[in-house]
């Protein structure tokens, strides 16, 4: 089949962008679209005009490095999906398709379709994680955790930091980026002592980085490909609530954005 | 007193306050609701429940300040909230597609504009009674009469339903978002409380309308 | 070349406890005067740059991610082994020990391998407390399951992303360092040489790979954990990314290859759709615990599978392997496959693919406890294939996952160049000719939380603690040497595309040197690599400008490096005159099974450059057996 892509090339961070149209002529319904893409780029290399640049990696949809709206849809229109593992199969011959990068202040466009997401690192930094040093670990199975909490856990660890969800939101917020992390950590035993500090910390560095706030409009949670729940927001926001206004905590000095 | 800055500038807690006092706004509409409907018990049920409103002195005050300071809190928080939103995507999509979000969900700053602006021609207008001198001649507790006089003119008659339509609206949003927002989000209740919002918002809106439209199809006069 | 292992001398059980306490120590105030680069951050990176900045070092850390968080260790599937015994099942170090040197086909170093087995229990304890969600029991106890070539349950999992848990907790101890100012991460930063002064490894040159920029880096050492190599089959289960290009930057200065032949093809992947195809799809190893591989008995038999009546199916591996059945390990698991599709009974439109169907343990468990097991894995079939695994069995194929070669190092780590070590997939130790399933994400995790804290301390202790400078000539002279290449490879203005060589390579090296290999193959690839080699230099396209991000010039560094090291890899294969695990000479086999030659071969093969142009020099480690003692594998 044939498509019309409309893709969005930047040059760089500094440049002004635009949409570009291109024909993708030989379109087989059992390639990937990066595989569409790829071929795309080989024509026009042997054309002589510069490839579309594209964060991809694993192509298993684990990664999270690809990242591309679709058609106004963040990884485009399949469910429970990244691009990688999106398939020419669910569009149709003649179709245009609208090519876009993440697009958020806190993610500023490197070129074309690539985007900066080191702000999720540094929302990390200020607290995803549970502080224990390697070897100090008493044998994994004195602490018992209820199987519906790891579960739970599990379900907000999923995630794989790919963006979608600022991607989607009107927004751009990443709280449920955010959410994922702080209820992961939060719902196990050994993410209890630091989980009010990281809540406060955590959020706050989420502002920090630029990303708007949550309209509960749930976008997030429908383009995410892993499906992660928005209960996990309300979750966050319990805990940034209740940490801020009745515990003792009061957060780390913030770390600047360098 | 760090914690309350900190709290109050964050995208969190600036959410909590739009929240709380939208939640404090929505008991004082349902009262309102509640006392207006009384016009249906005749001019005496309703005069006589204004007159006990006004009675009430330096409570009504307290009130009336107190509602005050939620609607500022409110429009405040909510247009610093949106104006961050709207900076924190400088370049806009050339397609956007929503999957989810309501059209109440994304007319929220808009109907809440509206909602800011009939709400002052509304206190001008019964409060104050400064639109027209008509009002401005009845006498203090004499709200049947007030009512009924401006209903009968379908332009504020009108005005009135379009906008309790546009409250409607604006809470089938709001109510259900400011659980998610106070942070109660379970897979058991999810359902319930995705449907208060818009349950509230028809039956506030449907209750409001009654008024203005008993009285213009000569029901009230 | 000097390739002493340095084992420490004693009881093979007491190794690594006496070397723990021999080793030299470095004073906590002083171990911030020591600057260490790690290259990678992936299980074996990550959790070294972390460990050693929680110790106090100075760390350096490079990734060609955008982030570290998604090395391609995140995409390890099914689990992590460890000799926990919390099943009662008669799991033991030891057993760990004796299973993963036998299942390497005897081709690893015994001592290695015992030490791995023995922290392969703290490394469980260490990512729960990390809060990795591993799979638990109703009673809140860590679940386990079984996995190929072992006949105990001892692999821990996370869903069907084992790999993306382990490496999150990793990456969050990391980023918790990079918080505190103890790690400089450089994401979006290639390594693309290494600097060796004065004999010692001493920096990298990277290429930051938004603007383009080529800085040098000097360290007191250089530890590199940047994967392996598979992608010079160019169709791999790899991340487009993974390269070999690090490692084999640090061969060209001197560091030893080892074993490169050794390289493992994993038995269910997702069967190749087309020649736009630009990777595959790994279907878990765990699936094999419930699913049963089979082909039809009639060649040729192009019936959809559930017409296939049971008497005309063959289940290859349970009627080969009768006691280990579905669970044989990966090499012969794939072999097997190879053949019922030699044999014309392969399934598909290719003709190269066997079943693996789970109507049996549906039936028996019911869909449900299938779905909790696997559902994710069955989602991502049914999305890239388009067909219900609960209904149709699925097909699948084998396909390159993992080299088990990589740089030679001793039982400290350290590669034959000073101050230079090497981690996970990038060295070649403790997996021999054929690694277990699970068995990665132990070692990579055991390497960089509990044994290169230790032993890169114990170089440092020994050496100068004076701060170190990337402005001697040796640094002046790599980068030139870097931006030389960049240029010559921006250029060549030729007419081919970078991928259309990556693919003719691929395709060399799988015909030539993949499942099964020989004589006259082999020398036909090192004919035709050389060759399409001088071509690349001749012909290549490359656009785009140096100092941009330039995904072409990215690729193109990668392809050129695997133009070179596919020879290397093919000459070993062609040396090592033997069947072992993953490598499979059809001259040297036992009606299909591989055919080892101890007196000749019981070795590992380390080859040193030996300048442009001139043939590679091979040398030998000489490999004993001890404990685990020399026999034929066998699985039946």
């Amino acid at each position: 089949m044939k498509l019309k892509l409309h893709v969005w090339r930047q040059k760089d961070r500094q440049s002004t962008g635009r949409m570009v149209a291109y024909d993708a002529p030989n379109v087989n319904p059992e390639m990937s679209f990066l595989e569409m893409l790829d071929v795309v780029n080989e024509d026009l290399t042997g054309k002589g005009e510069d490839p579309i640049a594209f964060d991809h990696d694993c192509r298993e949809g684990i990664c999270g490095s690809c990242s591309m709206v679709i058609n106004g849809v963040p990884h485009g229109p399949s469910k429970g999906t990244t691009v990688c593992q999106l398939h020419m199969r669910h569009f149709t011959d003649g179709q245009d398709v609208h090519i876009e990068p993440w697009r958020a202040k806190a993610f500023p466009v490197l070129q074309d379709l690539v985007v900066d997401r080191s702000a999720f690192d540094r929302i990390i930094q200020a607290g995803g994680f549970i502080s224990v040093n390697s070897g100090s670990a008493q044998d994994a199975n004195n602490l018992p955790v209820a199987k519906a909490d790891a579960d739970h856990s599990m379900d907000a660890a999923a995630c794989i930091g790919c963006g979608a969800c600022v991607a989607a939101c009107k927004n751009s917020a990443a709280m449920l980026f955010a959410a994922a992390k702080i209820s992961h950590l939060g719902l196990l035993p050994q993410g209890q002592p630091e989980r009010r500090r990281r809540a406060i910390n955590m959020v706050k560095q989420m502002d920090l980085e630029g990303f708007g706030n949550c309209s509960n409009q749930y976008e997030c949670e429908a383009v995410c490909p892993k499906e992660i729940s928005v209960g996990f927001i309300a979750r966050m926001n319990r805990d940034y609530l209740s940490s801020s206004i009745f515990s003792k905590e009061t957060g780390s000095t913030s770390k600047s954005e360098d | 007193m760090g914690w309350l800055r900190q709290t109050t500038d964050s995208s969190i807690g600036g959410k909590l306050i739009v929240a709380v006092t939208g939640l404090a706004m929505v008991g004082f509409v349902v009262a309102h609701l509640s006392g207006n409907l009384l016009v249906f018990g005749g001019p005496q049920a309703v005069n006589s429940y204004a007159e006990g409103l006004r009675k009430l002195g330096a409570l009504l005050w307290v009130a009336r300040i107190g509602l005050l300071v939620m609607a500022t809190l409110h429009i405040v928080f909510a247009i610093k909230l949106n104006l961050a939103n709207r900076a924190a995507r400088p370049q806009a999509y050339a397609v956007k597609t929503y999957r989810r979000a309501s059209f109440a969900s994304r007319s929220m700053l808009l109907t809440g504009l509206a909602l800011l602006g009939y709400i002052l021609f509304h206190l001008a207008h019964f409060t104050f009674r400064a639109t027209s001198p008509e009002l401005a001649a009845l006498g203090e507790y004499d709200v049947y009469q007030m009512i009924v006089l401006s209903f009968q003119q379908p332009l504020i008659a009108g005005l009135y339903i379009v906008s309790m339509f546009l409250l409607g609206l604006h809470l089938s949003h709001g109510v259900s978002s400011l659980f998610q927002t106070l942070g109660f989000n379970h897979p058991k209740y999810r359902n319930l409380v995705g449907s208060i919002g818009p349950f509230l918002g028809v039956l506030l809106a449907l209750g409001f309308s009654s008024i203005p439209a008993a009285v213009l199809f000569g029901l009230l006069k | 070349m000097n390739l002493d292992a340095k084992i420490p001398a004693g009881p093979i059980a007491d190794k690594w406890t006496n070397h723990k306490f021999d080793m030299k120590l470095v004073n906590p105030a002083n171990k911030r005067k020591y600057t260490v680069i790690v290259v990678g951050t992936g299980l074996a990176g990550g959790a070294a740059a972390a460990t050693l900045a929680e110790l106090g070092y100075n760390v350096l850390n490079f990734c060609f991610q955008d982030s570290p968080r998604r090395a391609h260790s995140i995409a390890a599937q099914g689990g992590i082994n460890a000799a926990k015994n919390y099943q009662g099942d008669g799991d033991s170090v030891h057993r760990l020990f004796y299973d993963t040197v036998k299942g390497g086909d005897f081709r690893s170093r015994e001592a290695n391998v015992h030490r791995l087995a023995e922290v392969s229990v703290n490394i469980i304890d260490q990512c729960v407390a990390q809060g990795v969600p591993f799979a638990r029991e109703y009673g809140g106890l860590l679940a386990n399951r079984s996995f190929g070539g072992a006949q105990v349950s001892r692999t821990f999992y996370a869903r069907g992303q084992t790999g993306q848990q382990l490496l999150l907790g990793a990456y969050q101890a990391l980023e918790r360092q990079v918080g505190a100012g103890t790690v400089k991460m450089f994401a979006r930063s290639e390594m693309l040489d290494l600097v060796v002064e004065n004999g010692r490894a001493a920096g990298i040159v990277v290429r930051d790979l938004v603007t383009g920029a080529i800085t040098t880096h000097a360290a007191h050492a250089v530890v590199m954990a940047t994967g392996g190599y598979g992608n010079v089959f160019y169709l791999s289960t790899n991340a487009k990314g993974s390269n070999v290009s690090a490692t084999f930057r640090a061969y060209k200065r001197g560091a030893g290859f080892a074993n490169p032949c050794f390289t493992q093809i994993h038995p269910t992947c997702i069967p190749v759709s087309g020649d736009y195809q630009s990777k595959l799809t790994l279907m878990s190893e765990s699936l094999r615990n419930d699913g049963r591989v089979w082909a039809p008995k009639k060649q040729g038999d192009k019936r959809p599978p559930r017409d296939i009546p049971e008497v005309e199916r063959d289940y290859y591996l349970e009627r080969k392997y009768p006691s280990y059945g579905n669970l044989a390990p990966r090499d012969i698991a794939s072999r097997a496959a190879k053949e019922a599709c030699d044999d014309g009974r392969g399934v598909g439109e290719s003709g190269r693919g066997v079943y693996l169907d789970f109507a049996a343990a549906i039936e028996r468990q019911g869909k449900d406890v299938i779905e909790q097991r696997y559902g994710n894995l069955f989602q991502m079939y049914d999305k890239i294939t388009a067909e219900n695994p609960y209904e149709m069995p699925m097909r699948i194929y084998p396909a390159v996952h993992y080299t088990m070669g990589g740089l030679w190092v001793d039982y400290n780590l350290q590669s034959n160049i000073p101050g230079l070590f090497v981690l996970g997939e990038a060295n070649f130790s403790d997996h021999g000719a054929n690694r277990l399933g699970a068995s990665a994400l132990m070692q990579g995790l055991a390497d960089g939380y509990f044994i290169i804290p230790y032993t890169l301390g114990n170089y440092l202790a020994g050496i100068s603690r004076d701060p170190v400078k990337a402005d001697g000539d040796a640094f002046k002279s790599t980068k030139s040497d870097v931006e030389v290449r960049i240029g010559k490879l921006l250029g060549s203005k030729g007419k081919r595309t970078v991928d259309s060589f990556h693919k003719e390579l691929g395709l060399i090296m799988w015909e030539k040197c993949g499942m099964a290999r020989n004589k006259a193959g082999l020398t036909e690839a090192l004919r035709k690599i050389p060759e399409l080699r001088e071509e690349f230099w001749q012909n290549v396209r490359v656009l785009g400008d140096k100092d941009n991000l330039n995904q072409s010039l990215e690729k193109a560094g990668r392809v050129a490096d695997f133009l070179e090291f596919g020879e290397i890899l093919c000459a070993d294969a062609l040396t090592r005159e033997e069947s072992c695990g993953g490598h499979f000479r059809e001259e040297y086999q036992d009606q299909g099974e591989a055919k080892r030659d101890d007196e000749h071969f019981a070795h590992a093969a380390v080859w040193e450059y030996q300048g442009e142009g001139k043939a590679p020099k091979r040398h030998t480690e000489a490999l004993t057996f001890d404990e685990v003692h020399l026999a034929t594998r066998s699985y039946k």
